[in-house]
């Protein structure tokens, strides 16, 4: 039997039992927001680094929302374009309250919000060097994959199609070669629009899923926080448990012995 | 009375006066900044919260505040 009680998810020697990982942007209020991330049972929240409002002093902050204490916040390099942006906002981001793990995500176009692997690949040399644990936004490409790990990458987070756009996972094959060469954590990050293409990319071996824009956008952000939820379970406990052969023809479920 | 003098800062991109030899510290006060909510640097350089009551400002010192909100 398959116990998912001890089936945690770990990131540079930090265990999880949620393997959901969710981000904070896109809510229509940061209430919504909590209660979602409370329904999704996820214990890492993606969250970005901003510039305070300093004319409006009684802007609600995230923190009174969402407990840093509770749940751990990874924050992300989203809106930067090259490795010397990345770099400033982490190093902020670490200077806040002491963040190692961080999301690297360097966009190279405006549009398609492709990662840039070249400034990618860059700052996460960077990055580990300098202490932090970074987990890392790419491709679908096998070999990238590959040298983010011999940069010191913690987790490779490849994307199921463009950010926001809920097109669900496009490539398998290149998700299950990566999967096959790594031992480090894989994540789905990015291009997720329903339930089931979490449950997909649990039962592709992925240690877990993240996302953003299909619990935030939803006509119900909690029941798909939940519906998330239980599909990462789903996915994962399916993976576990060894699915059966392909065959191209039927094979009955009723034995053929004593039939009248 | 001696009028104080008064000079110009950048902070969050908006030009602020401050009086002249005030300190980091007294700023963000005025500021209401939760500092154990922020990291700041100062003329991109990363400032360390504990020693603000002794960073003088000077003229056309850029200030960034920075603090985290939702994100993907």
């Amino acid at each position: 039997m398959v116990n998912l009680k001890k089936d945690n998810l770990i990131i540079a020697n930090k265990k999880f039992n949620s393997r959901l990982i969710v981000g904070t942007g896109k809510y229509k209020s940061m209430s919504e927001c909590a209660k979602a991330i409370k329904l999704s049972g996820a214990e890492i929240v993606t969250v970005a680094v901003r510039r305070v409002n300093i004319s409006d002093k009684n802007k609600p902050l995230l923190m009174d929302f969402i407990d840093p204490k509770k749940i751990t916040y990874l924050p992300n390099t989203a809106g930067c374009f090259n490795s010397k942006e990345a770099l400033r906002t982490l190093r902020l981001a670490r200077e806040i309250g002491g963040w190692k793990l961080v999301k690297l995500e360097v966009l190279g176009d405006k549009k398609n919000l492709f990662p840039d692997m070249i400034e990618t690949l860059k700052s996460t040399e960077v990055l580990a060097k300098e202490g932090f644990k970074v987990m890392v936004y790419c491709n679908d490409d096998p070999l990238m994959a590959k040298r983010l790990e011999n940069s010191g990458a913690d987790a490779i987070m490849p994307l199921a199609a463009p950010i926001g756009s809920g097109l669900g996972i496009q490539n398998k094959i290149n998700i299950q070669i990566i999967r096959k060469q790594t031992k480090l954590p894989l994540i789905i990050d990015a291009g997720l629009g329903q339930a089931s293409d979490a449950t997909i990319a649990m039962e592709l071996g992925c240690d877990g899923v993240l996302v953003n824009t299909a619990i935030a956008k939803a006509k119900k952000p909690f029941e798909m926080a939940l519906a998330f939820k239980n599909a990462v379970i789903a996915g994962r406990q399916s993976y576990k448990s060894g699915r059966i052969d392909k065959i191209l023809m039927g094979n009955q479920s009723s034995p053929s012995e004593g039939i009248i | 009375m001696k009028k104080i003098k008064k000079i110009k800062i950048k902070i969050n991109g908006q030009i602020k006066s401050i009086n002249k030899d005030s300190n980091l510290s007294i700023v963000l006060k005025n500021l209401k900044i939760p500092l154990n909510k922020v990291a700041i640097e100062l003329n991109e350089e990363i400032i360390d919260k504990k020693k603000i009551n002794k960073l003088k400002l000077n003229k056309n010192d850029k200030i960034e505040i920075v603090h985290f909100i939702g994100g993907g």
